[in-house]
């Protein structure tokens, strides 16, 4: 197919007064979104802060059995796949195709390396029966209520992971616009919105990270 | 009499553009390493409660250099700023009730 764009001259829908104001208004829905995600986490964060409170003891056994390094290896994963995530976006707005393909693949293989470490963490604990309520079989621990901790750490790592994968499928589909010519200077919405979602997805990481494998 | 009406000026439209430069993120990237470092290294003493208002106040740090240049909150629209951080004030709302109903539960109790 062949599709002629006049330079600096794009199509938009016909209720929007330019192609800026047709961005501006994804981007809205895009934030608009994200809150709703903020507050899609909030009740997780809130488990943690309660039960946290509840039986500190509790938690301070349970989080040590927990990787810090594989949980920091993540935390690097995750911010070297920010920043090229944001090179991507920058690479669109530059118009320089290659550079957002490249860019956009290297985020989705980073996004890829941070699902194959949590499969190694998870594996493992599965291994050893460190599994949510009633299907935890671990032998090792003294408090009764340290089960807890593992319900609320896969639940929350859980529900990321979820994002990471959603993450990498919206990327997958991005990437392949991205090869076709699809994005310039002149239209990068959707570049600019998966790069607000994968941003997120790396907030959320910035919190679990300390609050699962450090503060014992 | 027939006043008509002009569209406002094209160009005021596209002031919201902004590309944010290869350097700012990539020193962005690199202090977030150096925050990654910080807090790991941090974890390793025991400072007691103290242990959690370091990493909570370092990844809040991490959090806003995301949000204010990789996700480009600095540039965007009041609007937009309006939208996102009211999400953080309904997190505390639910945080801080819920906590402070389990925390002092006990006194009431009594």
């Amino acid at each position: 197919m062949s599709e002629t764009r006049t330079e600096g001259v794009r199509h938009f829908a016909h209720h929007f007064k330019s192609a800026f104001h047709e961005f501006d208004a994804c981007k809205v829905g895009m934030w608009l979104f994200l809150l709703q995600e903020v507050l899609f986490f909030a009740p997780l964060f809130v488990g943690y802060a309660v039960y946290r409170a509840l039986y500190p003891e509790a938690w301070h056994e349970a989080s040590h059995l927990l990787d810090w390094k594989l949980g920091a290896l993540n935390t690097v994963v995750l911010i070297c796949s920010s920043f090229t995530m944001a090179m991507g976006v920058h690479a669109a707005q530059t118009g320089r195709k290659n550079k957002i393909v490249l860019n956009l693949g290297l985020t989705i293989l980073l996004a890829c390396c941070f699902l194959v470490v949590k499969y190694f963490e998870y594996s493992h604990k599965v291994h050893v029966g460190l599994l949510p309520a009633g299907m935890f079989t671990y032998e090792g621990l003294q408090h009764a209520k340290s089960p807890l901790f593992f319900s609320l750490y896969f639940m929350m790592t859980g529900l990321h992971g979820l994002h990471v994968l959603i993450g990498i499928a919206v990327l997958g589909w991005i990437w392949s616009r991205a090869r076709r010519g699809d994005f310039g200077p002149d239209y990068y919405t959707p570049v600019e919105l998966t790069g607000l979602y994968w941003h997120f997805v790396d907030l959320v990481w910035i919190y679990l990270f300390p609050l699962l494998y450090l503060v014992g | 009499m027939s006043q008509h009406k002009e569209h406002p000026p094209e160009h005021a439209e596209h002031k919201g553009h902004h590309i944010l430069p290869v350097l700012t993120g990539a020193k962005v990237w690199i202090a977030l390493l150096i925050f990654t470092a910080i807090t790991v290294a941090a974890a390793r003493f025991d400072m007691g409660n103290v242990n959690f208002t370091v990493a909570m106040a370092i990844a809040t740090i991490k959090a806003f250099l995301v949000v204010l240049f990789f996700m480009g909150m600095k540039y965007d629209t009041n609007e937009n700023r309006i939208i996102f951080f009211s999400s953080f004030i309904f997190l505390f709302i639910f945080i801080f009730l819920t906590y402070s109903d389990v925390l002092f539960r006990e006194l009431v109790m009594k």
